[in-house]
């Protein structure tokens, strides 16, 4: 690690890979991620493809609530819209994958807009309200509009395949979902380099102010949902084809509080801390799974109730990070590499 | 319309106002919470659930009598509130909005697994202390607990009228919901209110709990109630405590009419959705809702 950095320009700050050491550090884990498939068993490989879809989730959420401020308890709504849409799409009318994920995508930020708009002219609280409300309204939907969503009986999904080329196996989607995850996580990061997001910062510190500086509140308001939904419709559509089954039990509450957890654990407003997040959350149940297990000798009765052992671990991590660590686990990160960096010294 | 037809109208509107007082006493301690701490309180209908499970563990397990389960169970969660408040919510004040609304949805997250953890997601039969003997009023049907709800709703928001109009806490309440600083150097002891403020709402959800569960019976969906919590203030207004109540009789009206005559067209779902309905439509038409104080923003 380079003893100090000296930027000259503007250009040097906001560069993406600062460092010839963080460029090469990169490269090993992008080998090694790519090396992964072939030397991890499948049970590994469902949950290596379950934390990608979260890292593209998590990062759509962190664009609304932790970059823009607006607090969004919908997002399992949005990212049932975007598995749903894909699925029927490719049930229904037999599209082929590579469009029916964009389209999922795009569905989802349409209903994104559409809930955006009336959302508007709340702030806070009361916006947590009305996402919520919506997500009452898209569960209402799934189960009840048979024609489309086959209700509580769930659909099937069919084998994605680009071209021909099916992905039929863990490994084949892993390289998929690697790919688009890589992709969203550089989109975030520029969006950030760019007007539009440095809007939406401009919103969260204060709307009433960026306002008056110039910014079109209601135009990136607008945007950041559609970008918001866009990721999550994206996730969605990830995720039918990794589970091949989806039902409205997939989508309850909890996965929103999940990906809220992983916005939170990770570090609100950090793309970075958004993936380490993402990994937590998703990594968390299988951490519970061992506890369970090593504590159902004692507790028997813990076997047959780990949905709500998890549900309580979610909880507990939540009120504990908010209460500990606000700044989550790229706080922490930051916290040892600061002290890494002096050492021995203590500033 | 027939006389058939009017029976089940006026009995819907009636059973409307039994639920709907029922989420009128969960939105009273959501809105206790919020005037004075300003902190949005998602936990409130698994505060509800968790009163009626301790009380129903005492009357099952320790085969107290009610009156004395009922009355313990009022201290448990006048401790539970306490325990919140100083534990969580103490922590993060001065906080974003984001991350007091975070805290409140991880605790009812934490909660509603805690009561499943210990109690599992079966149904238990409540042991009610009111007869089934049903009285009869004009055509109308109605419990003894049902009765009981509704005087008791009546009861609890006038002495919570009387209480912050009259008594000197009551006015130190008002005082700290209106200007924490000022209330602060007039000599009140801010975090006192604040503790009392959750006592009360943990209170006030408990006995919602156990009357709603000695009207049907006991499991997990209860905490479902206090979804219902968030029409009913946003359409009375979050910070007026006659609007909760007023709003929850509302809500209640709402879900069973759209219960009773929309569901043949629509599906079974459409009572529990209608609450959202009226929420959404509030919100765009008047977001501080019916009596609530119109929020001024200045720079």
């Amino acid at each position: 690690m380079g003893s100090g950095q000296f930027k000259t320009c503007y250009r040097d700050d906001i560069k993406i890979f600062q460092t010839g050491f963080i460029q090469f550090w990169l490269c090993v884990l992008g080998v090694c991620l790519l090396i992964l498939p072939f030397v991890v068993g499948q049970y590994f490989l469902y949950t290596a493809n379950l934390c990608g879809i979260a890292v593209i989730g998590a990062l759509g959420l962190n664009i609304l609530s932790g970059y823009t401020g607006q607090i969004s308890l919908g997002h399992s709504a949005f990212i049932a819209i975007g598995a749903y849409t894909s699925t029927i799409l490719s049930v229904k009318w037999g599209f082929p994958f590579w469009l029916c994920f964009p389209i999922a995508g795009l569905v989802s930020a349409l209903s994104g807009l559409v809930i955006a708009i009336p959302c508007l002219r709340l702030r806070g609280l009361y916006l947590a309200i009305a996402t919520f409300a919506f997500y009452f309204i898209v569960e209402y939907a799934i189960i009840h509009w048979d024609s489309m969503t086959n209700g509580t009986g769930g659909i099937t999904v069919p084998e994605a395949s680009f071209f021909g080329f099916a992905f039929d196996s863990d490994r084949k989607i892993y390289f998929l979902i690697l790919f688009l995850a890589v992709c969203a996580t550089a989109f975030a990061r520029n969006l950030f380099r760019t007007e539009a997001g440095r809007a939406f910062i401009a919103i969260r510190d204060n709307d009433i102010a960026a306002e008056i500086i110039g910014v079109d509140v209601v135009r990136y308001k607008i945007l950041s949902f559609m970008v918001c939904s866009f990721y999550a419709g994206i996730a969605g559509s990830l995720y039918a084809v990794s589970l091949s089954f989806i039902g409205p039990e997939h989508f309850t509450f909890l996965m929103t509080i999940e990906y809220l957890a992983m916005c939170l654990v990770g570090g609100v407003g950090t793309i970075i801390g958004t993936i380490y997040g993402a990994i937590f959350i998703t990594l968390l149940p299988e951490g519970i799974r061992l506890l369970r297990d090593a504590l159902s000798q004692d507790y028997p009765f813990l076997i047959t109730r780990m949905a709500d052992l998890q549900a309580s671990c979610y909880g507990l991590v939540i009120i504990l990070f908010l209460i500990f660590e606000p700044t989550g686990l790229f706080g922490i990160w930051l916290r040892i590499k600061k002290y890494w960096k002096a050492w021995p010294y203590t500033y | 319309m027939d006389g058939g037809d009017l029976q089940i109208f006026f009995q819907l509107i009636l059973s409307g106002l039994i639920v709907g007082s029922i989420y009128g006493l969960v939105a009273l301690g959501f809105v206790l919470i919020y005037k004075a701490t300003n902190v949005v309180n998602f936990a409130q209908g698994e505060l509800m659930m968790l009163g009626a499970y301790f009380c129903y563990y005492l009357v099952s397990s320790y085969q107290i009598p009610f009156v004395p389960a009922f009355l313990i169970t009022l201290v448990f969660s006048s401790l539970l509130g306490i325990l919140i408040e100083v534990a969580i919510l103490r922590p993060l004040v001065g906080e974003t909005v984001f991350s007091v609304i975070m805290v409140t949805v991880g605790l009812s997250t934490l909660l509603r697994s805690v009561v499943g953890l210990i109690w599992g997601h079966d149904q238990y039969v409540f042991p009610s202390p009111f007869s089934q003997q049903t009285f009869r009023f004009f055509d109308l049907v109605i419990l003894p607990v049902e009765l009981t709800t509704i005087v008791t709703v009546l009861g609890l928001f006038a002495m919570c009228y009387l209480f912050f109009k009259y008594s000197k806490i009551g006015v130190a309440m008002r005082a700290t919901a209106f200007n924490q600083k000022y209330a602060f150097l007039m000599g009140i002891s801010v975090r006192k209110i604040f503790s009392l403020s959750w006592v009360m709402a943990s209170v006030v959800a408990s006995i919602g709990g156990i009357l709603f569960a000695s009207m049907s019976n006991l499991d997990t969906n209860m905490s479902l109630i206090g979804l219902k919590v968030f029409p009913a203030v946003v359409l009375g207004g979050i910070d007026s405590i006659g609007g909760a109540i007023l709003g929850g009789l509302i809500v209640g009206l709402t879900e069973n009419l759209a219960g009773g005559y929309l569901s043949q067209i629509f599906g079974s779902g459409v009572k529990e959705l209608s609450a959202f309905f009226v929420l959404l439509l509030t919100l765009m038409i008047r977001p501080y809702g019916l009596f609530g104080k119109k929020e001024i923003i200045r720079v």
